[in-house]
């Protein structure tokens, strides 16, 4: 946030597991569901895709497309809020996930940016991610059966 | 990484400091951490190297300049062990149900 006309959050998290299963735990709806309060995904995950992040009712939560794929080391999204009027008006926010694997866990960085000072949509989102991720390294290292499960969908 | 290293990270009032810094001005530069802080900037880099360590600050390089970030992914860690006692449940329940309706056997 060195320059003023933007907002970045980084979030950075080690879990014990691989990158494939962590690629499969981020883009598939049934995994995404367990740790992203209910909500899942839906995209092609393919360059130019739409994406979009859904509620357990099925109103749209947020919505954009995939700017970049390479499994399983990198994903882009560019994406707003599509049901706070104030969020939505701040327009696209880029969201960089990146997988790396260090000694035996992997890394997962993920980093979000809004192009504008003090964004409420980055403020918004920067409650959320910590939770989403320590639900989501939980999820990995804990419920082994959900992983077995993993490599037969994968 | 580990637990301790982030209890021992957070054990120090003046990387608290650097952390509440963080908080009200994420992404900064070792030298705009500096500004105004009474600590030599040798101290701040060996400071920030442990919270790095611990994972409380993660880098990312924007040019030449190596930006600071806050990462409350391990406090949010240390709150869920000992608050967040109804989330785990639910997390076990959820792969109990995904387990049911894949099929798997219990044992």
């Amino acid at each position: 946030m060195t320059d003023a006309a933007r907002t970045t959050f980084v979030y950075v998290t080690f879990i014990r597991t691989t990158p494939e299963k962590l690629w499969t735990a981020l883009t598939s709806p049934d995994f995404t569901k367990q740790y992203w309060f209910g909500m899942h995904q839906e995209s092609d995950w393919k360059a130019g895709a739409s994406w979009k992040m859904v509620f357990p009712d099925g109103r749209v939560a947020d919505a954009g497309e995939i700017v970049e794929v390479d499994p399983p080391r990198r994903l882009v999204l560019k994406w707003r809020n599509e049901f706070r009027p104030e969020l939505k008006a701040e327009g696209y926010s880029r969201c960089t996930v990146e997988i790396e694997p260090v000694a035996a866990v992997v890394k997962l960085t993920i980093t979000h940016v809004m192009d504008r000072a003090e964004s409420k949509f980055i403020d918004a989102v920067s409650g959320g991610w910590p939770k989403i991720l320590s639900n989501l390294k939980s999820l990995l290292e804990t419920g082994e059966v959900v992983l077995k499960q993993t490599e037969h969908v994968g | 990484m580990s637990e301790d290293a982030v209890f021992r990270a957070l054990a120090d009032a003046s990387r608290r400091q650097l952390l509440d810094r963080l908080h009200r001005r994420n992404g900064q530069t070792l030298g705009e951490l500096c500004e105004g802080i009474d600590m030599t900037r040798q101290a701040v880099a060996k400071h920030l190297a442990i919270l790095e360590e611990a994972n409380l600050v993660a880098t990312r390089r924007q040019g030449r300049e190596k930006l600071h970030f806050l990462n409350p992914v391990p406090i949010n860690e240390i709150a869920e062990r000992w608050i967040g006692k109804f989330e785990r449940p639910r997390l076990s329940a959820l792969s109990e149900l995904k387990r049911n309706l894949e099929g798997e056997d219990h044992d």
